[in-house]
Parts: C-alpha cells; structure tokens; sequence
C-alpha cells in the first residue's frame, strides 16, 4: 500500500468539491435542453461542449488525483497524449462528419419523396 | 422500416427464439456445403488424433501444469506464436481457396465456391490474417524479447499476461466455431454499416464477428497497457529511454497505439453490437442512424492498427541489420524519433480509408497530404538500414535474408502507398485489386517478412538451437517468388479498373492474370510448407544445432546475454547498463559472469485463472450469437464471481531459494566451459 500512497488518494473535502462540481456541470447542460434557454442552437452546443471538457479537468484532478509531480510527470506526460488524441479524434470527426453530412446527405423532403413513393 | 413493422419484427425475433437452445437447432451445421463437410471431416480426424496423441503421451497435465496456467512472459510469448501459426495455416488455407476459385471463375468457369460462402471466406481470410495473426505474432515478439531485453524478469502484470493471451484465443476459437456451427459474417473484415447491421445481415456470422473480436480486443488493450507499464517501469538500472534498444521503442509505441485505439474499436463494435441486440440506431439508415460514422470511426482505430504490426517489425529489422553487419545500427537516435513521429502521424490518415465517401476537397487534401509526410520517417528508416549494412561485414543468414526482401518489397508497397494517397488517383483506384495488392505488398512484404526474420532469429534463444538454414532458405525464396507472382498481377487488374471481394467474371480477359496470382499463392504455399519442414528438421537434428553460449549470432542487447532457453527467472542479477547496445559493451568489456553469492529472487505464481475466465468468455460469446440468454447470463455472472473470488488469492508469490538459483546457473556454468573446450 505504502508505494500507492505516494500518488495521494484526495481528502473527503476534495472527493465532495469534485462530485458537486461534476452535478453542477452536468445540470447546466440538461438544463439547457430541457428548458430550451438558448435561441442560438451553435452557442448552446458549445456551451455543452466546454462543460463536458471542463468535467473531464474536473475528473482528473480530483478524483485521478493527476498532478505535474506525480511519478516523476509520467502522468501528465500520459495525459497530455491522451488529450492530444482525443482533440484529433473529436475536432477530427467532426470536421469529417460535417463535411459528409454536407455532401451526402439527402436533405429530409428528399427522404420522404422516397418514402412514400408508391 | 416503419415503427410497427419493427415492433412486430421485435415481437417476432423474441417468441422465434427457444428459450433453452436459442436459435441452434440441427439445420445449423453448414454439411450440405460440400467443401464445408470434407473439412470437417479432415480437421476432426486430424483434431482426433492430436487430441489421442496427447492423451495418449499423458501430456494434458504437462500442458496445463506447465504452459496453458504459465504466467512467464516466455512461455505466454511462444504461446502466441503457436496461436498466430496454427491460424495462419487457417487463414492461407482461405486465401487458396479465393485464388483458385478467381483463377477458375476468370477463365470462363464458375468456380467451386457460391457467392455466399465466398463472401464469408473473404471475411475471414481478412479477420483472421489480422486479428489472429499477424496480432498474436506482433504480441508473441514482443512478450517474448521485450522484458529480456530491458533486463526484467516478467511484465508488470503476469497474471494480466495470462488472461490476455487467453482471450486473443477465445476469440480464435469462436471464429473457428464459426465454421461449422453456423456460418461466418460476410460483410468484410470490417463489417461496413448499414450492410453489417440486422437489416441486411440477419444471420449468426455478424455475431460471431463482434463477439470474437469484442473479448480479443479486451484481451489486446490489457495487453498493450501490461506493456506500456512494463517498459515504464522495469527497466534495468542505468536504462534510460534513449540506452533503450531500438525494438523496445518500438513496442512502447505500438502498446501506446493499442492503449489510445482499441478502446474505439470496442465502442464502435459496442454500438454496431447495441444496433443489433437491442434494437438502436446508430448505424443505420433511417432513424437517425449514420452509417458513414461507422466508417470513420473503425477507421480511426484501423489505421493506427496497421502501424500496431509494422512497427515492431521496424523494430525486429532494427535488432537484426546491426547484429548481422557487425556495426551499430545508424541514426540510433533518428530511429527512435520516426517511430515517435509515425505513432502520432498515424492517427492523422484514417480519411484516406474513404476519399471516395464525398467529404470535400479541403478534407480529402488534408488527409491526403498527412498520409504521404507519413512516408518520410519510413524512408528514414529504410535508410537508416542502409547506412548500417553500408560497409559493414554482412553475414548472409537466413534473417538477412528476410530483411533484404523486406527493404525491397516493402519501398515497392510503400511508393504505392503514396500513390493511393493521392485523392484523384484514390478515385481511380478505391476498391479495386490495386488496393488489395498496396496492402499485401505491405503486410507481406513487411510483417511477414519480420515476422520470418525474428523466429529465426530468436529461436535459438527460445529453444536452445538455431533453425536449420537450408530449409529456412527454400522457404524464404518461395515466399519472395511466391509474394511477386500473386502480387504483380493484381496490380495490373487494378489498374485495368476490377474490384475487389468479385466472385463471378463474364469476361475472360483477366484469365491469365488471375492464373498467375494462384501460382503465386501456390508457392507461397510451398513457402508454409518449407517453414513448417524447416522446424521439423531443426527439432530432429537440435542436438548438432545446439547452442551453449546464449549468444550464437553475436548479438548486442541483454536477451543474449543469459542462457538459451533463459532460466524461469531471465536474470540471476538483474544486469546494469551504461550504453545503448548493453551487451556489446559488457562483452567489450570482458564482463565476467557471477557464479556465487546468489540471492532469493521474487517470482509470481503460476494460475488457472486466465485459461477459465476465458473460457466462461467463450462460452458468453457463442451464447450471445445464439441468442441462449440464460447461458450467456450465467457464464457473464461465473467469469465475475471467478474473477472476484480470484482478487481474494493473496498467495501469488514466492521466493526462488538461491540454492536453486546456484544449481541453474552452476549448469550453466559447466555449459560454458563444454562449449569452450
């Protein structure tokens, strides 16, 4: 045990401050939706989007407990990889679907043109 | 589809299914196709007399006692190896049966196989060749050498090591299942959305697709972060990152590419699998469902995979070049940054899977160009091979051999690679036998070629004996011819514009082509054949092949710097090092071994947990293909509660008393001064 507890395993207060900030984090965006607060759809999405990001900081640090000193900075060093790959997969797919979605897609009177041909 | 005509469907698809068998019955084994029934019977007469053969020698309770419940990394490493052979007989035996079918079908005839069990033969000549192949080699390597070379005595999590090894071959085994109980999947080795989803594929084989590879693909990500940690941290005193050879970077960058994309593959498996089990939709056509998100996500997990098998090829190449030229390999450091840069531009090229799919110009030429900058860290390790041979004294063995035929092979597939990249030439060229042929070219000439080259070269360290060479050279050249003649001609049908996965042809134009690529294949078969002798051979004379001295190429890193077969235990002192090329340093500098003053050495024990919860796994697997829910609930909840119960064993290690330590090494002791006399 005594070579895990180096990485530091957080105190109660730190484990509540991250679950709270986590609830509120993720109310905010239910509550976009479901209250239909925004008019402008592109700005509620992104306010989604940097609330989901905002969780995953919020997860890692209180309850990865992932900080620049911990095992000599393998871990941020890992982290930064991973988010490194992340951004390329996400801002990737995006990127990729949206153009698909342009030039692919038929557009929803075409569907139903299809639908209800005889 | 409309909302009550699937609701119907639901109500359809549950009351049709008996509640004790599932959808099995007697219709299932596929006997009235005739090719189907004869392999049948020969693998159960051949199963039979394996089976007898062991039973009969008494060597179950070897088997289990010493290999199936191992956790030496050694020993889950061969087993590797033997899994990737025994499938790769299966998947060439695919590939022939493709070859001969084109060959017949082109010249005029119909060919032996229907287009439905050719479909399903392309499908698992694909599966296999990657997943149970070419995998399970790229593992065996770097299970085997890697903790030896960084001077480790096993990987971080031995008994991690067992289970992983374990579901690779559950989902082996539900994939053979698959061909005589059911059928196979026929949507191609990556079952493209909407065609893989129930609308269009009603039948088990889509099952039996995502359930092998959903546990394989655990198995694989344990595995990858298993090794990832061993590297990180086990290394031997004085190894930092840049003393560390060159294919341990490697496999620190493939497990790294394993850890970031096969988590996609299960997610993106998981949804096709949701789509088909519990009625979503996320793939497919209608009701929100998005079948091109499919396409881009297993891309986004399939490209990086294909560096996952070149990589530590790159890597066995880079042990072998330096060792059989007698210098240090050139641009150690360079070396070390392209495989660093090939990780990460990896990940930047999965669209020139679909140029063709319709996103726009901008995006096809971002990815275009990312995959051909991908082409200048290769080269540089091409010519980093080259400036390591370049003056040196090369010593024409068989793994030179192997590496020579790569470099050219490999440059070959790679300029056509580069040509592919290219967005109006991909137009051209998507689908077509060209493709096919780039990627052969590829991963034959490449990782099969690797993979030739690192079991002969380690094979004395693994058994105690070097392979026998003339057989090893019969082999290799077949293989070389082989590869050219079944190749070449694909490149040219590409380029006359045929298409891949086609199992009927009206012209008979492309006769001679196809002609051709079945002789290929039929040396190539010679090529298996040679291999397969070559290790007979070896195994009948071992005793003159005998190697006493650990080191019978004049190797240069710390896995030839213990006996062969290294003791359970690798290293009786964990080795010190100070330079890049350990062990060339401790011969140069006359490092005398210890012969007393041994200590206890700590090491994990051996356990049965692996091989049943991967069993249960299997059993899971092929009761969800089924559809038996209550087998599948029960043996899902027997692997939790073995799993769990496992976690209370706190009796997993023991101390190696240095008593036994001393006899080991006094026998090697003696070993060493025979062989000197």
């Amino acid at each position: 045990m005594s070579d895990h507890a180096k990485g530091g395993h957080g105190t109660f207060k730190s484990y509540v401050v991250g679950f709270l900030l986590s609830v509120v984090l993720t109310l905010i965006p239910f509550w976009i939706v479901l209250g239909d607060v925004m008019d402008n759809t592109a700005w509620a999405v992104a306010i989604i989007f940097a609330m989901g990001a905002t969780q995953m900081m919020v997860h890692i640090h209180y309850f990865l407990h992932v900080s620049l000193k911990v095992e000599a900075g393998w871990q941020v060093m890992s982290m930064g990889l991973t988010i490194l790959l992340l951004v390329i997969v996400m801002a990737g797919s995006i990127w990729v679907m949206f153009n698909l979605d342009e030039n692919m897609m038929p557009a929803h009177e075409q569907i139903e043109r299809v639908r209800n041909l005889p | 589809m409309s909302l009550s005509n699937e609701a119907a469907d639901g109500i359809a698809r549950a009351t049709g299914v008996d509640p004790i068998f599932g959808k099995l019955s007697w219709g299932v084994f596929p006997f009235y196709e005739p090719i189907i029934l004869y392999t049948f019977i020969v693998v159960a007469i051949g199963g039979g007399a394996v089976v007898g053969a062991l039973t009969y020698f008494r060597l179950w309770g070897y088997l289990w006692k010493e290999w199936f419940t191992s956790i030496d990394h050694k020993k889950i490493g061969i087993m590797y190896m033997v899994l990737g052979l025994v499938m790769l007989l299966r998947g060439f035996a695919d590939a022939l049966m493709m070859r001969g079918h084109q060959a017949i079908a082109a010249s005029g005839g119909e060919g032996f196989l229907n287009a439905h069990h050719y479909d399903q033969i392309f499908t698992a000549h694909g599966v296999i060749m990657i997943f149970f192949v070419a995998m399970p080699f790229v593992t065996g390597f770097m299970n085997y050498v890697m903790p030896l070379q960084i001077g480790a005595r096993d990987v971080a999590f031995p008994f991690l090591n067992n289970l992983s090894f374990w579901l690779t071959v559950s989902g082996a085994v539900l994939i053979m299942m698959s061909l005589f109980i059911g059928e196979f999947s026929t949507a191609g080795w990556l079952a493209y959305a909407p065609f893989s989803g129930l609308d269009y594929s009603p039948s088990v084989g889509m099952d039996y697709y995502l359930w092998s590879l959903n546990i394989a693909g655990i198995g694989t990500t344990l595995s990858g972060i298993n090794l990832v940690v061993t590297i990180v941290k086990m290394r031997a005193p004085g190894m930092t990152l840049m003393k560390m050879p060159v294919f341990t970077w490697t496999a620190l960058c493939t497990n790294i590419l394993i850890v970031a994309t096969f988590p996609v593959l299960t997610a993106t498996l998981a949804l096709l699998t949701a789509d088909r089990y519990l009625g979503t939709h996320f793939f497919t056509n209608d009701l929100g469902g998005n079948p091109m998100m499919y396409v881009n996500l297993i891309w986004i997990w399939g490209h990086p995979e294909v560096y996952i098998l070149i990589l530590p090829i790159f890597g066995i190449f880079s042990e072998i070049v330096p060792t059989f030229t007698g210098k240090r390999l050139f641009g150690y450091t360079s070396m070390v940054y392209a495989t660093c840069v090939i990780m990460i531009l990896s990940y930047l090229v999965w669209l020139h899977h679909f140029f063709t799919m319709g996103a726009g110009a901008n995006v096809n030429a971002f990815f275009g160009i990312t995959t051909m900058v991908i082409s200048i860290p290769t080269g540089a390790k091409i010519f980093n091979w080259l400036f390591t041979m370049y003056k040196g004294r090369i010593r024409f063995e068989t793994p030179m051999l192997w590496v020579m035929g790569f470099m050219l092979t490999f440059v070959l597939g790679g300029m056509t690679g580069v040509l592919l990249a290219v967005p109006p030439a991909d137009y051209v060229l998507h689908n077509s036998l060209f493709l096919i042929a780039h990627f052969h070219n590829v991963i034959i000439g490449g990782v099969v070629f690797g993979i030739f080259a690192g079991i002969i070269y380690w094979w004395p360290k693994a058994f105690g004996f070097k392979l026998e060479p003339f057989w090893g050279k019969v082999s290799f050249w077949c293989w070389l011819i082989g590869f050219y003649l079944a190749f070449m001609p694909l490149y040219v049908l590409g380029l006359m514009g045929v298409t891949r996965r086609l199992s009927q042809f009206e012209d008979t134009f492309y006769s001679i082509y196809f002609v051709i690529a079945l002789f290929g294949a039929l040396f190539i078969a010679a090529g298996i054949g040679a291999f397969l002798v070559q290790i007979y051979v070896s195994i009948r004379r071992r005793d003159e092949l005998r190697d006493t001295t650990g080191d019978p190429w004049g190797g240069r890193t710390l896995e030839w710097s213990t006996s062969s077969p290294p003791p359970y235990y690798n290293f009786a002192f964990t080795p010190r090092v100070h330079e890049l090329d350990a062990f060339t340093q401790m011969k140069r500098e006359g490092f005398v071994r210890p012969t007393e003053g041994f200590v206890p050495i700590h090491m994990p024990r051996y356990t049965a947990t692996g091989v049943v919860m991967a069993g249960l796994l299997t059993v899971m697997g092929f009761a969800l293909v089924w559809h038996i829910w209550w087998l599948a609930a029960v043996s899902f909840a027997a692997t939790l509660v073995y799993g769990i119960g496992h976690t209370f064993n706190y009796d997993r290690d023991y101390y190696v008393p240095a008593d036994e330590v001393k006899d080991i090494e006094d026998q090697r002791t003696q070993a060493l001064a025979g062989a000197a006399e």
